[in-house]
């Protein structure tokens, strides 16, 4: 069937295999779109998307910006820092008075998890989760595993090893769902303070040893230190941290196989990878932004699509 | 999929009958061939562009006679997905599902000559020359197709190059079905249940 089978993309935890074989092939042709000369398409004019960021963002909201653009929608822009939320407004009226100006589509990160699924049980319009808290960011899981599969061809079969912080990201969350429902094998590596107790029932590994995990896998998925949301002391120094969990090119070259590395951003150079790992061959990190353009034309497509 | 549809529609409901067979698509083809010639002579300055998803079929076709029976060396063929550009969307039940694009020639001043099957309402063709618009602006466009239903247009336009004129009322569907594709070369008119 050639439609989506959710109408709001709350988190992967929701989507079916073949919705995330819709969303790549839909990314294809987008992808298409975006290397012409006119990277613009007219399809969503008549649809206007509304981004609600009540957390900072700056790649994320760039990017969703532009795969409106390049669809034709019209845009408004939210931020919550200028917003009346400081004034005491509660999120659905929030919401809900940017709906009452003909707005079909929501765009929203929010620090508390569960803020997507929440909204749109209560007002009128297609949601698009873009991280809450740290639940889930399926964008972003969606275009890691296109850019695994462009790269590798196929995701399913796959070694992925997902290195740092597992506790508080929702990168990593989003991901191991989308792997494993295409079927990746997927460890979690990082200290044990920032490994979530009960992560195995979700069907992964844990490694603590950065180079056994490496020598394991075929992508590597380096996510950023989060020093904003680690409000106690979760490993001694950063030093230490990437000593331990940090990639570099020695690392890499130890293997006896070109792995593939990846990081969500924005980096800490030197902290989860060094300057020339992020540089080289072997990283796909420009990638991923690209793709996220394309991912998230094909998102907002689909879902507009069941806009009646 | 769409090889279960026409299976369903040839033999599980009576009305339908042939319009065209196998011998007469390939004498047609040939005419469209020699009259495209005539027009473009070594097609240096000329691409076809082949409308996505059944034009593509007729598109190559044209694009074999010329290169093996009258000898033209360098044809330019590429293949134009509309799916982006139509007045349609969210107007039915089903997503419309996009094809792929492949044009990799430049289109900035060559005369372009869309091909696809049936031309009906005249919206695809529409379509398209909205999208192709993408890709540079062509010195003129004209379009090639294999039956033209009369009657039927919804906008102002009309083909350079006809296979058929047809007049089938609304409720009858137009079936081009090419061997690679379909397992044989014909035209039936169906009527729609």
């Amino acid at each position: 069937m050639s439609t989506l089978s959710v109408d709001h993309l709350l988190g992967i935890k929701y989507l079916n295999k073949k919705d995330i074989d819709l969303i790549f092939e839909t990314a294809d042709h987008f992808k298409e779109v975006i290397n012409r000369s006119i990277k613009k398409v007219p399809t969503l004019r008549d649809i206007t998307i509304a981004n609600i960021f009540f957390e900072n963002s700056t790649r994320t909201k760039l990017s969703f910006e532009l795969a409106e653009k390049r669809l034709s929608a019209d845009v408004i822009n939210f931020s919550a820092s200028q917003s009346s939320v400081k004034k005491g407004e509660t999120l659905i009226d929030t919401v809900n008075n940017i709906l009452s100006m003909k707005v079909d589509m929501v765009v929203m990160r929010h620090p508390n998890p569960g803020a997507g699924i929440f909204l749109s049980k209560h007002v009128n319009a297609s949601i698009v989760n873009a991280g809450d808290g740290a639940h889930e960011h399926p964008t972003q899981a969606l275009l890691d595993s296109y850019s695994i599969r462009e790269r590798l061809g196929d995701v399913g079969g796959k070694n992925v090893v997902i290195v740092g912080d597992i506790l508080h990201s929702r990168v990593a969350l989003s991901n191991i769902f989308a792997l494993k429902l295409q079927k990746a094998n997927v460890k979690v590596c990082g200290p044990k303070t920032l490994l979530p107790k009960y992560i195995e029932s979700l069907g992964v590994e844990v490694e603590t040893d950065l180079k056994k995990a490496l020598e394991w896998c075929d992508v590597a998925n380096m996510l950023r230190v989060q020093n904003e949301r680690l409000d106690v002391s979760y490993f001694p120094t950063t030093r230490e941290y990437t000593q331990q969990f940090g990639l570099n090119k020695k690392l890499l070259q130890a293997l006896d196989k070109d792995i593939v590395v990846m990081h969500p951003g924005p980096i800490n150079r030197g902290v989860e990878v060094t300057s020339d790992v992020a540089d080289s061959g072997q990283s796909i990190i420009l990638e991923q932004v690209e793709n996220g353009v394309a991912i998230r034309m094909a998102v907002i497509y689909l879902l507009a699509s069941k806009i009646k | 999929m769409i090889i279960f549809v026409v299976h369903v529609s040839r033999y599980a409901f009576m009305s339908q009958r042939i319009l065209l067979s196998a011998k007469e698509i390939d004498i047609i083809l040939h005419r469209l061939a020699c009259q495209l010639q005539e027009n473009h002579l070594d097609f240096k300055d000329t691409v076809l562009i082949g409308i996505q998803p059944r034009g593509i079929f007729l598109a190559e076709r044209l694009d074999k006679i010329l290169r093996e029976s009258y000898k033209v060396k360098d044809v330019k063929l590429g293949s134009l997905d509309i799916t982006f550009y139509r007045d349609d969307f969210r107007r039915g039940e089903k997503t419309l599902q996009a094809n792929t694009t492949k044009i990799d020639f430049l289109v900035e001043d060559k005369k372009v000559v869309f091909i696809d099957d049936v031309l009906y309402t005249g919206r695809s063709i529409r379509a398209a020359l909205t999208a192709i618009q993408s890709f540079g602006r062509p010195q003129e466009i004209e379009l090639l197709t294999l039956i033209d239903r009369r009657f039927s247009r919804h906008l102002p336009i009309q083909p350079n190059y006809r296979g058929r004129q047809v007049d089938a009322i609304n409720n009858e569907r137009v079936t081009v079905l090419w061997k690679e594709n379909d397992g044989e070369d014909a035209v039936y008119i169906v009527e729609k249940v």
